[in-house]
């Protein structure tokens, strides 16, 4: 396939199902062209509230699944939480909706089967499953460690359970699996399954917590971050957070383009939402010509 | 019969009067996903500074009643990486480019100028005079008819003669008509009709400001009255200088009333975020818009409001000044 040919497309999409997973919303739409083009880790956004829409940012969501019924099919999961979301779970079946996908970068998958973990927290969990088919189908084996704030906020349970080697459950309030955060349960799934890469998808803070313990085992993390976005595509500039390249030098890059996907031990955690001192093009920075002024 | 929808920039022909306006479209390579960037009227860059720019800390961006608030602040790679990659990447595809330049100081505005005259391809060059100037508390070139006019003089007298000037003013400003005049009269070719009006948005969750930064530009078709009010003022005072309207524009209708309002060209920015193939369906939509009028030309429309009004601006008895 040809890069061009690989690359998003904007489409009416036609709803084929709607339905309430516990706590959250999964809506399937026919997207030919969108499911076709698709890898695991990969969003779509969506424009909300129809044509003359009083809100102008997309919505952003991770892919849960892709299907080839009906020539393709895509499903999102959401959780009804602003005027957007809820715009949304409102649709009924027929209805159409302008879609952009699919975008970001896609999770890369080990050269030789790997055991991973697939590490997820509430409805981040989603774009896990189809990784999980992935690495499957090239000889990995997958553990899951999936948490919530409560079984309902839990999704995807019963699929980890049913098709990961192992599946790990935590909530928040113990009403499913063991009480507490996922990284409470961290140390043990790594060690038990003698875990040599982990994906995760969750929120920023749970990210940088895996992050770090990782780390101390030396496992490499891809990472998916859940940031605010606005277009999707790369125009707006609103999704950006502080990654540091391979070159050493951080920059401020969009979570749209250059993830949702990132190498999770080169994203500064602790910074997302600042500005570092350091960061190219940060005030005070230098061009490389001035660089002995800034020693240190 | 279908309208001739052909504008002009300068000595470039533009196949169509609508622009992807400043900061929306980047450098055109994202849109280039979702349409033909030759085939739209011309892209306007993601204003473009001497050195590479961070911008602001997040959150950077709020979503307002059919409006958008931001505070990204000039997040950019610098003139040198623009001129490398993105200017050559934007000319190879066919798409007419006009080079929005962001400066700190006067100066930097006119090295920015420099620059561009040894770079070929540039259509024409757009100030945005919305920056805070570091040799005046931050205040924005925008606001002050002396200040602003003083960038457009660093600018013009920096920059290739045949490369027209656009100054992108602020509707923030008491008086526009004057700003406007202070820099035709500093030798700006065209005006840029508006940039974002300052706004603010409180979480009311969080209970603070939405933005990091607090305050930010707002854009979207929240403040389409605020333009052609704007377009319509500036108009009626310099009928001769082309204007490129700017604010608000998601339809071929409001494409038409910012023209009507007296713009010769017209951009889309914000509706690009919501849209990516906006500056194209807005272009197609126009097109209809004029067909279903009997509008045989743009020019047609530019301005005609004014007459209904009962005033009949030069240009129109004239014909367009083709700039």
């Amino acid at each position: 396939m040809s890069e061009a040919a690989a690359g998003p497309v904007q489409v009416r999409a036609t709803v084929l199902t709607l339905r309430r997973v516990d706590a959250y919303h999964a809506l399937t739409l026919v997207a030919p062209a969108i499911a076709t083009r698709f890898r695991p880790g990969q969003f779509v956004t969506v424009a909300v509230g129809g044509p003359e829409t009083s809100m102008l940012g997309r919505r952003a969501f991770v892919v849960h699944d892709v299907r080839p019924d009906h020539g393709g099919t895509v499903e999102l999961v959401f959780e009804a939480l602003g005027p957007g979301t809820r715009w949304l779970a409102a649709l009924r079946a027929r209805d159409s909706l302008d879609v952009v996908g699919p975008l970001g970068r896609p999770f890369p998958v080990p050269k030789n089967p790997s055991r991973c973990l697939l590490l997820g927290v509430g409805y981040g969990s989603a774009p896990l499953f189809t990784l999980a088919t992935k690495l499957t189908g090239r000889g990995s084996s997958v553990d899951f460690l999936l948490g919530g704030q409560s079984a309902d906020r839990v999704f995807g349970a019963l699929t980890a359970r049913r098709s990961g080697r192992s599946a790990t459950i935590t909530t928040a309030d113990g009403s499913l699996g063991a009480r507490g955060p996922v990284t409470a349960m961290l140390e043990q799934v790594i060690r038990e399954a003698r875990t040599e890469v982990i994906y995760a998808s969750a929120p920023v803070p749970v990210l940088r917590d895996v992050t770090a313990l990782a780390a101390r085992y030396a496992i490499p993390v891809q990472a998916s971050v859940d940031v605010p976005m606005a277009c999707g595509i790369g125009v707006c500039m609103g999704c950006v957070l502080p990654v540091t390249g391979t070159d050493g030098i951080t920059r401020i890059v969009r979570a749209c383009v250059d993830g949702p996907v990132f190498r999770a031990d080169l994203v500064r955690w602790d910074d997302v939402g600042t500005i570092p001192f350091d960061a190219l093009g940060a005030p005070g920075w230098k061009p490389k010509a001035e660089g002995h002024l800034h020693a240190g | 019969m279908p309208a001739d929808m052909r504008a002009k920039l300068g000595q470039v022909e533009l196949p169509n009067p609508v622009l992807a306006a400043a900061g929306c479209a980047g450098a055109g390579r994202e849109l280039a996903q979702f349409l033909d960037v030759a085939r739209v009227g011309a892209i306007i860059s993601k204003s473009i500074m001497t050195e590479p720019r961070t911008g602001n800390p997040a959150p950077r961006l709020a979503e307002t009643a059919s409006g958008l608030l931001n505070s990204v602040g000039l997040q950019g790679p610098g003139i040198d990486a623009f001129l490398q990659r993105d200017l050559p990447w934007l000319l190879s595809h066919g798409a007419r480019v006009v080079v929005s330049v962001a400066g700190q100081t006067v100066r930097e505005y006119g090295a920015l100028a420099s620059r561009l005259s040894d770079a070929a391809g540039v259509s024409a060059v757009e100030i945005n005079l919305s920056c805070p100037n570091a040799e005046d508390a931050g205040r924005l070139f925008a606001l002050d008819p002396v200040t602003a006019g003083s960038v457009v003089a660093a600018v013009r007298g920096s920059l290739r003669p045949d490369i027209p000037v656009f100054a992108k003013l602020s509707p923030d400003v008491t008086d526009i008509v004057a700003v406007a005049g202070a820099c035709v009269a500093a030798g700006a070719d065209g005006l840029s009709l508006i940039n974002v009006l300052l706004g603010m948005a409180i979480d009311p969750v969080r209970l603070r400001p939405s933005l990091a930064g607090a305050y930010g530009g707002l854009s979207g078709p929240a403040v389409r009255p605020v333009a052609v009010r704007c377009i319509w003022q500036v108009a009626e005072a310099f009928p001769d200088v082309p204007i490129i309207g700017t604010g608000g524009v998601r339809t071929g209708r409001d494409a038409l009333e910012l023209l009507l309002a007296g713009a010769w060209m017209v951009g889309v920015g914000t509706a690009i975020v919501h849209d990516p193939s906006a500056c194209s369906r807005v272009a197609r939509e126009l097109e209809e818009e004029l067909a279903a009028l009997g509008a045989d030309q743009v020019a047609d429309v530019i301005g005609r409001a004014h007459r209904a009004h009962g005033r009949t601006l030069g240009r129109l008895v004239n014909g367009p000044r083709r700039v």
